[in-house]
């Protein structure tokens, strides 16, 4: 069927025109503010585009978007520092959630026929409760006065409470926390598909069962990593909630530090020059991710 | 007496379907090219090729899924093409069997009737009768996924025919079972045609398959026809070496025609041999190439040279390949030619004389086989 | 191999499993306190429950929250379908690779961007913010989780079943309605419940688009968090963890029925 009728048009159109509208046009226009400059004003910035002046007051406004905002943001350490540090926190984030979230996928992988789906479904759970509720949980915990000191202090482990809530650990802890899931079925996905009788032509064939594991397990489940890595890594750069509410003054992340500038300064220009150049540091990874997704869609 | 079924051959006779030269491609590839051919009413018509031969094209022409680019297909006299797959007279019974997995094998059945917009107890009818006829009246109310690959294939058939359409398409209709099941089927699907008198025309890569079940059956290669006759005809008379090849077993010799008189040539097949004696009707003229085309269990092989055969060769045992109730013997001659040769095993195993690395004979008459031109 | 599960995989599976749901489970907990103070047990009580209906605040955030949520999950998962109909299904088209990048981007894209950008848009053609504004801004991540969710059924859903349908008589519609769509019922359903839950939930996004007089519950939870811990949100959290909790386990039990029967 190589001819469309107006109807099937009409299917694809309706989601695609609402993607161009909502989704395409809004970076663009993201794009636009971050080249115009701050101005007392509603909306808050300038130039305009006056399109009652027709032709000349097009030509105008592009005369008057420049890169003020991005020579600003380089020349301010804040904002680099923010990026990198955003950057920082992520990489490790993702390290320690996939140390974790790979030996709860093996496990599960390597549980009772009859116990996986009950497993997975506790492991998706906690991803369908409140993201926010999940991260609050944590600062009764991790307060000063919280249960994890108390709990310590309590069996002499330590004999002051130790000041995790409000630093960067306690971001690194939410992250984890938030997105393990995330990092769990992807690879739990591409251990459970693995054939066992794969482990036991490696042993036929003389290899320990550590060896096996990383000659064999490891490499067949690389997909799985991969796709995990990107689910935890990208959004965790953006993030914005979790070093909010658990992270300190000296946590710096740029999702954070683009909120203030929006919120609290009202620097809109400013603002979209930093979403602007996040956006910019995040293609790559996502370009990533999408290959990485068609080509499992085609091989499944 | 009752006359064969043979309605092809009676050129008064109108044919159900009636495909004149037609071509579908896709993009610069050629799937059916310039094919022409006729089905008649009541033939269980098989088309039998290799994979990308154009044959499940050919089918979904007929459905309606693709239309040709170029010719036409008649349907008793009307012409097919515009009329889209819901409202032709034909049905399809699909290789994956698309069994609907949310409804249970009554209402799969009952679907095409409701579209029909047939009344309801007629419906019921209808699926009660078709359901008794391929006996899944016990199984009335499962879902697909709870029916053995068997038991899908009749709900698949039941469908289909439920329709009472005028030609019923299969697809690899027995591709998903096992052989022994594979057979079984392969007469219940006779059976019911014949108790119907629907046509079926059925696509199968499987030549025993086609040889068993069809009256007629035509071979494609390549988008072309080959070769369109019974299965008999098929087998003992085929038109070209593929045909010969594709169809059962065959050793095919190729040579210069030497001798050409009425009835028979002399085949120079290999040197230092006689020319081999050939029967054949259609007599080429002498010098040109020629091939032999010998199906083994009509080749018998034996220690001692026998006396009066018509072609005598001599050659050392190969391979044996042990089948039970026969055994094929690969022969090859001093010049390097294999002979396939079959002898039923009417003795023990034990008291059999030739194994590997005997000299033999390999003997055949002159009738025995077929002498191709192309 | 007898000796498949071994100790190794019990322990990081037993600790995985209270990692996740320690900071849960203490929560409800305490959402059970007679103490204001959150970390110290003062014994057993509901008081914190009766507060928050008292709280006209929550409330009407509640029900801000569940308006858009219905909304938005059901126009997200129509259009979601839609895409992903023409990803699977409509084979190659003009701007085909745009399309999938914008249904996979909003998946990975971070909140603050989205939100972000959608605002500036909404300001920019003169949208007043308000639930309307939400409502757009959750449609639009909401249908590109959706798609995907639906598109993965669709991907194993035999082609030759809609033929089918075509050969038995039914028009291209006829055979969307009867044959397709009840086949990938169960996934049009989770998509709905996903693109539901995500609405819910999300405070990034909602805080961008919204205006005044349309704050959702993730909003007044948040304002209220900044302020630290209290009884009150541990109960309101225990509410909503319990009403996922119990929707999820009927979800998957009715799925786990339906994979039986059909």
């Amino acid at each position: 069927m190589n001819t469309r009728t107006p109807g099937q048009r009409l299917l694809i159109a309706l989601p695609y025109l609402w993607l161009l509208v909502l989704f395409l046009a809004p970076f663009l226009i993201v794009l636009k503010i971050s080249l115009s400059d701050l101005a007392v004003s509603r909306p808050p910035y300038t130039p305009q585009i006056d399109l009652s002046e027709g032709w000349a007051g097009l030509k105008d406004f592009f005369a008057n978007l420049d890169f003020e905002n991005y020579i600003f943001l380089a020349e301010d350490s804040l904002y680099i520092n923010a990026y990198l540090s955003s950057l920082k926190i992520a990489a490790v984030s993702t390290f320690i959630t996939l140390l974790i979230g790979y030996a709860i996928a093996y496990a599960l992988a390597r549980a009772p026929r009859r116990w996986r789906p009950t497993l997975v479904m506790l492991v998706i759970l906690p991803f369908w409760t409140s993201f926010l509720i999940r991260v609050y949980a944590w600062i009764g915990i991790l307060k000063t006065e919280g249960l994890l000191n108390q709990a310590l202090l309590s069996i002499g482990l330590i004999a002051e409470p130790l000041q995790i809530m409000n630093t960067t650990t306690a971001v690194y802890i939410g992250i984890v926390y938030s997105y393990l899931p995330f990092m769990i079925l992807p690879i739990y996905a591409t251990l459970e598909k693995m054939d066992e009788s794969l482990l036991e032509a490696a042993a036929d064939l003389g290899s320990s069962r550590f060896a096996a594991f990383f000659l064999v397990t490891l490499p067949l489940s690389l997909p799985g990593i991969i796709a995990g890595c990107f689910l935890v890594f990208i959004p965790a750069i953006g993030e914005f909630v979790i070093p909010d509410l658990l992270g300190g003054s000296d946590t710096l992340m740029i999702g954070k530090t683009l909120w203030v500038e929006f919120f609290n300064n009202r620097d809109w220009p400013l603002a979209s020059a930093v979403a602007t150049l996040l956006l910019l540091l995040l293609i790559v990874p996502i370009v990533l991710f999408q290959r990485q997704q068609m080509k499992q869609e085609i091989g499944g | 007496m009752t006359l064969p079924f043979a309605p092809w051959a009676d050129p008064a006779a109108e044919p159900l379907i009636d495909l004149r030269n037609v071509t579908k491609r896709f993009g610069a590839f050629e799937a059916v090219r310039d094919l022409s051919l006729t089905i008649h009413e009541r033939e269980f018509f098989a088309i039998l090729g290799p994979s990308g031969c154009g044959k499940t094209t050919l089918m979904r022409m007929l459905a309606g899924f693709e239309t040709p680019n170029e010719g036409q297909i008649l349907l008793d006299g009307q012409d097919l093409t515009p009329i889209p797959p819901a409202k032709r007279p034909v049905n399809m019974m699909f290789q994956s069997y698309a069994l609907f997995p949310h409804l249970t094998v009554e209402k799969n059945i009952a679907f095409g009737l409701k579209r029909e917009g047939i009344p309801k107890d007629e419906i019921a009818d209808r699926v009660t009768d078709i359901m008794r006829l391929v006996q899944l009246t016990d199984f009335a109310r499962r879902k697909p996924d709870q029916l053995s690959g068997g038991q899908r294939q009749r709900v698949a058939l039941a469908r289909a025919l439920v329709k009472r359409p005028k030609l019923l398409l299969l697809d690899e209709p027995l591709g998903a079972l096992d052989k022994k099941l594979r057979q079984e089927t392969q007469f219940e699907l006779m059976n019911i045609q014949e108790t119907l008198g629907t046509t079926f025309v059925i696509v199968t890569h499987d030549q025993e398959e086609a040889m068993t079940v069809s009256s007629r059956i035509a071979v494609m290669r390549a988008g072309e026809l080959a070769q369109v006759a019974t299965p008999t005809d098929l087998y003992e008379r085929p038109e070209t070496r593929f045909v010969a090849d594709f169809i059962g077993e065959v050793t095919v010799l190729e040579g210069r025609v030497t001798t050409a008189s009425r009835g028979g040539v002399g085949l120079a097949a290999m040197e230092d041999a006689p020319d081999l004696r050939v029967m054949t009707e259609d007599t080429p003229p002498a010098g040109t190439t020629a091939w032999l085309a010998l199906r083994p269990e009509k080749v018998s092989i034996s220690a001692a040279r026998p006396d009066g055969a018509d072609n005598a060769l001599s050659g050392k045992v190969l391979d044996i390949a042990y089948l039970g109730n026969i055994s094929t013997y690969h022969v090859e001659l001093a010049n390097g030619t294999i002979i396939k040769a079959q002898e039923s095993n009417r003795q023990r195993a034990d008291r059999r004389g030739i194994t590997w690395e005997d000299t033999v004979w390999v003997t055949w008459e002159e009738d025995a086989g077929v002498l191709l031109r192309a | 191999m007898t000796n498949r599960f071994s100790w190794f995989s019990a322990t990081s599976l037993t600790l995985g499993m209270a990692f996740l749901y320690l900071p849960i489970l203490i929560l409800v907990v305490y959402s059970f306190n007679e103490s204001r103070l959150v970390t110290v047990w003062g014994g057993f009580s509901t008081k914190w429950y009766g507060e928050l209906f008292r709280n006209e605040a929550f409330l009407d955030a509640a029900w801000v929250t569940l308006r858009v949520a219905l909304i938005s999950a059901t126009v997200a998962t129509l259009l979601g379908t839609l895409a992903a109909y023409a990803l699977v299904r409509a084979g190659k088209f003009r701007g085909r690779t745009l399309f999938s990048g914008m249904i996979y981007a909003p998946l990975v894209m971070p909140e603050v961007i989205t939100g972000l950008s959608l605002l500036l848009l909404f300001i920019s053609i003169g949208m007043d913010r308000g639930i309307t504004t939400i409502i757009l801004a959750h449609i639009t991540f909401g249908m590109c989780f959706a798609s995907v969710v639906v598109s993965s059924r669709l991907v194993a859903f035999d082609a030759s079943l809609e033929e089918a349908a075509c050969d038995l008589g039914c028009t291209p519609v006829q055979a969307f309605f009867y044959v397709t769509l009840p086949v990938i019922a169960p996934a049009i359903v989770a998509a709905w419940l996903l693109a539901f839950t995500l609405s819910l939930d999300d405070l990034v996004i909602a805080s961008f688009t919204s205006g005044p007089g349309a704050t959702t519950l993730p909003m007044k939870i948040y304002s209220q968090v900044r302020l630290g811990v209290t009884p009150e949100i541990n109960a309101l959290s225990t509410l909503l963890i319990g009403f996922v909790s119990i929707g999820v386990i009927l979800a998957s039990l009715a799925g786990k029925r339906a994979a039986v029967e059909t």
